[in-house]
């Protein structure tokens, strides 16, 4: 899967051009504060990876860090590299639409535009290339189906988005990242903000598109690591207030029998 | 003693419970002579220019002093008002809008933008007469294509400067209120700058806009003074938009202190349309937000 | 996945398909758009400089040939060329200080009553509404009615005081129904939106439990006012009332319409008077010698100067002493 015309084809050795993503020492400062110090982490592409620990411990800054939408929000800084099927995110040519159209994202909270469903969806589309109304009809049915969303909404897609409920919501949102054929899909706590049974229905959305696609999903909820994951990575900070990565293996193995002992205070509930 | 009186029922001290009287009586009172002074203004308004609106001072001009029997009206001066704010309008709002999305997208909390902010306040509260004054400087006393002096054109834009900071400041304010989640969605999806601005900030905040721009509108609509010497005033209908332009405001200046009772007549009709005019885009503002 | 046939060649043909994260640069439209918006609010604020130097350049004349003196000149005679500025200065300080003594008392209880919970809310905010909708009468308006309702209905009470207190000077003259007088209640009358509605968003804004904590040692309702609410919204209100100043100094056709425009200095404020935005309404259409408008341009600049002191002494105060309760 290496690309032909990656920007830093110095580092990118076989093994780490077949990675989803590859950070390597990545620090993140806010200002001249750091939030986060020498991670090092490898997702695997066609697989869901969460990334659990305690809260203040980093994890949703991390993930804000693999399609750049951090550098939006605050003055956050980032030192290290991190490589996207072997092309560094933070090369100076990145075109950062390009990346963020490959890297899609999910955010804590649902948020739709406040126009029609068949809008939200389309949205992306539209924003790289003006497709024919057959072809977008197409796009949109389809991302729906993916999100699972389209027998509820088949009927409605001219109604505002945000008549939805909100687990209905967060899957259009979920489907809006699909239609534009993300490689990469980052999930920031999705199902924070829903009720278990919406919950549910994410979690076995998550489950049936990883066929596809690559996931990386922040979560608070150890069960649901457990639940949908094949590999989970350790997030934890100590009294330096800086985020650091424990541990990173397969979902078994971290639930079974982690190597390090803070995860295993933190997996059987001890701290955090 | 009275400290370690526990009698619950037992009134308070003469003094305590006659400045609690005295006190709301002076509130009472000083809150209805405030509503006395507008029920006043307005059923005065009413009184004495409903019964001189007819279908005949929309489509007529204003007839020559001391003539009566003939049709009289303002046709021109509604036709006037019309004109200058629509291009005060079309001056101010692009502007306006582009200068409020530099300060809620892009300078934020810079010193750039607070200076920004800073100034359109400054330029709010800045005297309406001033305005009219510099748009005098500016183009009355300059020559354009071969026509020198008052024009529509010099009032349009004295009521543009007066828009522009009201625009600015309101869009601002209806721009800040997209939730930030919405502009990183956006970005999130691949979408530039740009893209994000115009289809999702702009798109969203349109109703509010629309408010912010109504009652601009409705503000400048009944502005006189930036009027008086840089549009003047013209007894016909308008031309050219580079000639003498009369509008609602001047004319009911101008015949407040008329001798002839017919052209007093006429400027309290005339401020009746213009009341109305500048209180339905008011309410009109009102329900597009309400709307949502 | 169930893509159609359509949809994979879309897929196949667009851009959407490279895997690629760089070229396509689009980082400089983002820069450009950037720079562009800040070009155009840099010239939002060229405007008020603009303003500023056009209306000194037109004025220089004047400033050349009168200097300072220009201020405390009563003179102004066209004819003769000869222009001061006293008069109007007087009367532009005196109509807007009568107007503060009406409209800063009344406008502080229409603020109390608007946001204590003395009245029903569905009272309340119809009646903030009502006193707010005075100011968007066009003030043109105001002033047609301050010709016919105004000035009848101050008149008994001008020839009253008169009477009675013709001794002060304030009231030595015999009124004839327009003056300074007048001109100071319609001026009130115009800035009380403005004082009441920002007093009443201070004072809304003070914590509700530090009222309760106060009527909780058993203060009565206005003990609470006058002890708790007034002296925490001190800065809040004194900010309202300098902006209604601000308002009040540069307020033109209502004032120009019921002050009589007289050319004299007068210590009665029963006698007609005029004020600087008045003197420019009426002059300026007419004026055609160079030195006319160039008085007339220096006068618009005191007046600008003046306004633009006061409004910024609003904001800093507003913003530095802050709304002590938040």
């Amino acid at each position: 899967m290496s690309s032909p015309n990656s920007p830093t084809p110095s580092l990118a050795t076989s093994s780490e051009s077949d990675l989803a993503l590859c950070a390597r020492s990545v620090d993140v400062y806010y200002g001249n504060r750091q939030v986060l110090e020498e991670v090092s982490i490898d997702v695997y592409p066609g697989q869901v990876t969460a990334i659990i620990g305690p809260s203040g411990c980093g994890k949703s800054t991390f993930i804000k860090v693999l399609n750049r939408i951090g550098e939006l929000e605050s003055n956050m800084r980032v030192k290290g590299e991190i490589q996207f099927f072997g092309q560094n995110i933070y090369s100076q040519r990145v075109n950062l639409n390009r990346l963020r159209r490959q890297i899609g994202m999910v955010f804590q909270k649902p948020n739709p535009f406040p126009t029609s469903i068949y809008d939200n969806v389309a949205y992306g589309v539209r924003v790289f290339s003006r497709p024919s109304r057959a072809v977008l009809d197409d796009v949109v049915e389809s991302a729906l189906s993916d999100a699972a969303l389209w027998n509820e909404v088949k009927d409605s897609l001219k109604k505002s988005a945000l008549s939805l409920s909100g687990g209905q919501q967060q899957r259009l949102c979920i489907a809006r990242a699909l239609a534009v054929k993300p490689r990469v899909l980052l999930m920031d706590e999705p199902c924070s903000a829903l009720d278990p049974i919406a919950t549910l229905k994410i979690e076995e959305l998550i489950r049936s598109l990883q066929q596809e696609l690559t996931i990386v999903i922040v979560t608070h909820n150890m069960q649901q690591a457990a639940r949908i994951s094949d590999y989970t990575a350790f997030f934890s900070t100590d009294e330096s207030q800086v985020g650091r990565l424990i541990e990173l293996d397969s979902t078994a193995k971290i639930f079974g029998s982690a190597t390090h002992s803070r995860t295993r205070d933190y997996i059987e509930g001890r701290f955090g | 003693m009275a400290f370690f009186d526990r009698q619950l029922t037992k009134p308070l001290p003469l003094g305590r419970t006659l400045f609690s009287y005295g006190m709301s009586a002076i509130a009472v009172l000083s809150t209805a002579l405030a509503l006395m002074a507008l029920l006043s203004i307005l059923f005065e308004i009413f009184r004495q220019g409903l019964p001189g609106l007819k279908w005949e001072v929309f489509t007529s001009l204003p007839a020559p002093a001391g003539e009566t029997g003939v049709p009289s009206g303002f046709g021109n001066a509604i036709q006037g008002t019309v004109l200058m704010v629509a291009i005060a309008a079309l001056l101010s709002v692009p502007l306006g809008i582009l200068t409020a999305i530099y300060l809620s997208e892009i300078g934020k909390t810079s010193a750039t933008a607070t200076i920004v902010r800073f100034v359109m306040s400054i330029l709010s509260a800045v005297p309406s007469i001033v305005v009219g004054v510099f748009a005098y400087a500016v183009i009355v006393l300059a020559t354009l294509f071969n026509y020198k002096g008052f024009s529509a054109l010099a009032g349009a834009f004295a009521l543009a400067v007066i828009m522009l900071p009201i625009v600015v400041l309101s869009i601002e304010e209806a721009l800040k209120l997209v939730p930030q989640q919405q502009r990183f969605a956006s970005a999130a999806l691949g979408a530039n700058s740009i893209q994000t601005t115009f289809k999702i900030v702009l798109a969203s905040a349109l109703p509010s806009i629309t408010t912010g721009v109504l009652l601009a509108v409705a503000r400048v609509s009944g502005e006189t003074a930036p009027l008086l010497f840089t549009a003047l005033f013209s007894q016909s209908w308008i031309e050219n938009i580079l000639n003498p332009t009369p509008s609602l405001s001047v004319m009911i200046y101008n015949y407040s202190g008329s001798p002839f009772p017919e052209q007093t007549q006429l400027a309290w009709t005339a401020s009746v349309v213009l009341l109305g005019m500048v209180l339905l885009t008011n309410l009109l503002s009102r329900l597009i937000t309400r709307k949502r | 996945m169930n893509s159609s046939k359509a949809q994979s060649e879309f897929l196949e043909s667009e851009s959407l398909k490279s895997e690629s994260i760089v070229g396509g640069d689009t980082a400089w439209l983002d820069r450009s758009f950037a720079w562009f918006l800040q070009i155009i609010a840099l010239a939002a604020i060229a405007l008020l400089f603009w303003m500023g130097s056009v209306i000194f350049k037109q004025a220089f004349p004047a400033i050349k040939t009168f200097g300072a003196a220009f201020l405390t000149s009563q003179d102004w005679d066209v004819s003769q060329l000869q222009f001061g500025a006293l008069t109007y200065l007087y009367g532009t300080v005196v109509s807007s200080a009568i107007a503060l003594f009406f409209a800063v008392p009344i406008g502080i209880f229409v603020a109390i009553v608007t946001s204590e919970k003395f009245l029903p809310a569905w009272v309340r905010s119809p009646l903030g509404f009502l006193v707010e909708l005075i100011a968007s009468i066009p003030s043109v308006i105001v002033g047609l009615w301050g010709i016919f309702v105004l000035i009848p209905v101050l008149k008994p009470i001008q020839l009253w005081l008169h009477n009675q207190f013709g001794w002060i000077p304030l009231f030595s003259t015999e009124t004839f129904g327009p003056s300074m007088l007048v001109a100071g209640v319609i001026l009130a009358i115009m800035i009380l939106p403005t004082i009441a509605a920002i007093s009443r968003d201070v004072m809304a804004s003070f914590p509700s439990d530090l009222r309760t904590a106060s009527m909780s040692l058993g203060a009565t309702c206005w003990e609470m006012i006058f002890t708790v609410l007034l002296p925490a919204s001190l800065s809040g209100i004194a900010g309202a009332v300098i902006l209604g100043l601000g308002r009040a100094l540069g307020e033109t056709m209502a004032v120009t319409m019921v002050i009589g425009n007289s050319d004299l200095i007068s210590a009665s404020l029963l006698d007609s008077g005029n004020t600087i935005p008045a003197i420019l309404a009426n002059q300026f259409p007419e004026a055609l010698d160079e030195l006319h408008i160039g008085a007339l341009m220096y006068l618009s600049l005191i007046l600008f100067a003046l306004t633009l002191a006061v409004n910024v002494l609003a904001m800093f105060i507003v913003k530095i002493f802050g709304f002590k309760h938040q």
